[in-house]
């Protein structure tokens, strides 16, 4: 059935992805590691959507349609290409279980927030960017689902083995460093 | 239900996915199982500590300007209608200001021109040997002496009972058109009249009403297509008086 669309006055492409252009480029970053090429990334992100902008489907997310557009984009890029080469999840997760101080507890201190960050870096993507599209864009699992084009019930198995993996990589410094010093 | 399976639904509930009545299921729970709870907590520290690290780069506000550039094609054509809507009028407010200020100072020019030779024309017939060219104080003396010399006739009033007299009259030219100039005398002042043809040139564009010019009193109006001039050092009100009998009588 053909809805008329008459219920909003057409919002311009531009009205509703520039406020989310902040949050493109932090996500782009994250995932290329590098301002140049997150630059061009979030560039090609909003030509492809400007040119696809017809085809968005009012009462659709925009914002999962968007970022959508923009993981895609960058997982044909050569970087994209490699970080997710061969990739399997089951191997990544790391050992979690070891004794000693939780890593949340030293992560509120402020002087450890480095190594979380180091951390994040280090996650394989599937990881990284389901963990920034729920903890930092704070989606729901669905606009996850619909970002990532994953079904639900894998957002959260996948958002689980993010956290253990980020926890253990975590407990990993924490320890190398405290062996360091 | 055991701890084991709570843990399960642990990342839904801090992440604000669990159903509502499972949500306050498990409340209930942690505040039974300290150990569930320090876990939540931990949960919590972590998606906090994360959404603070992740929240880290920022694009540079020249690339925010080119992205927003390149997407703007469709606000730019609205701002440009939205800015005719207000633009054209506004022009138009202008065009229309500039043509009535460059009209008022071309009127204004016209009036100072004018003026100033009425009151030339009026202190060079004072200062004359022979102010007038017919000397009658009889309206019905002068009024004939024009025919024949002006394309136009008028009537001047009946002047008994009024402080004025006629001295006389003569012709006169203002911008090339001939016109009557009539002298009447009030106490020891003299005062002019000028009468001439209205559609002689920019006549027409002159404003009328009392005007002040040179420390003259002037008054000038249009009255059955001629244009009436009266010119004195008398007070304005002297120069309204006269301007009303002739007024009442053309």
């Amino acid at each position: 059935m053909e809805v008329p669309d008459q219920r909003l006055p057409a919002a311009t492409f531009e009205d509703l992805a520039l406020p989310l252009f902040d949050q493109l480029y932090n996500f782009a970053h994250w995932l290329t590691q590098d301002r140049v090429e997150a630059e061009d990334l979030v560039q090609e992100t909003y030509f492809k959507a400007l040119r696809g902008f017809a085809s968005f489907q009012a009462g659709t997310n925009f914002r999962a349609w968007m970022f959508r557009i923009l993981r895609n984009s960058f997982l044909t890029t050569r970087a994209g290409l490699k970080a997710t080469v061969a990739y399997d999840e089951e191997e990544h997760e790391a050992d979690a279980s070891a004794s000693g101080p939780t890593p949340e507890s030293i992560l509120l201190e402020q002087a450890n927030r480095e190594i979380l960050r180091q951390a994040l870096e280090e996650l394989p993507l599937p990881f990284r960017e389901i963990l920034l599209l729920c903890e930092v864009e704070e989606m729901s699992y669905q606009e996850i689902a619909e970002t990532l084009g994953i079904p639900l019930g894998t957002v959260m198995s996948r958002l689980s083995r993010a956290r253990k993996a980020l926890r253990g990589l975590l407990q990993q410094k924490l320890r190398g460093e405290r062996h360091g010093v | 239900m055991a701890c084991e399976a709570w843990r399960e639904k642990l990342d839904a509930y801090v992440d604000g996915e669990l159903a509502p009545s499972e949500a306050s299921a498990l409340s209930a729970h942690m505040r039974e199982c300290a150990a569930c709870a320090a876990e939540a907590l931990q949960r919590v520290q972590m998606k906090r500590a994360v959404a603070a690290a992740g929240k880290r780069y920022e694009p540079s506000a020249q690339f925010r300007a080119r992205v927003a550039k390149s997407v703007s094609t469709k606000r730019r054509w609205k701002m440009r209608w939205q800015w005719l809507v207000v633009a054209v009028p506004a022009v138009m407010v202008l065009v229309v200001s500039i043509l009535v200020n460059l009209s008022v100072q071309r009127e204004k020019a016209l009036g100072r021109r004018v003026y100033s030779e009425l009151t030339d024309l009026h202190v060079a017939a004072l200062a004359s040997a022979t102010p007038v060219d017919v000397l009658s104080t009889d309206r019905h003396t002068v009024k004939p002496w024009f025919e024949g010399k002006l394309p136009f006739t008028f009537n001047l009033p009946e002047l008994q009972g009024s402080e004025f007299t006629l001295l006389g009259g003569r012709v006169t030219y203002l911008e090339q058109t001939p016109g009557a100039h009539l002298i009447y005398q009030l106490r020891k002042h003299r005062i002019s009249v000028f009468i001439f043809p209205e559609q002689s040139g920019q006549l027409t564009q002159l404003p009328s009403g009392p005007v002040s010019a040179l420390s003259f009193n002037l008054q000038s109006w249009t009255q059955n297509g001629l244009r009436y001039f009266v010119v004195g050092d008398v007070s304005a009100d002297d120069i309204q008086a006269l301007s009303k009998l002739l007024h009442n009588a053309g």
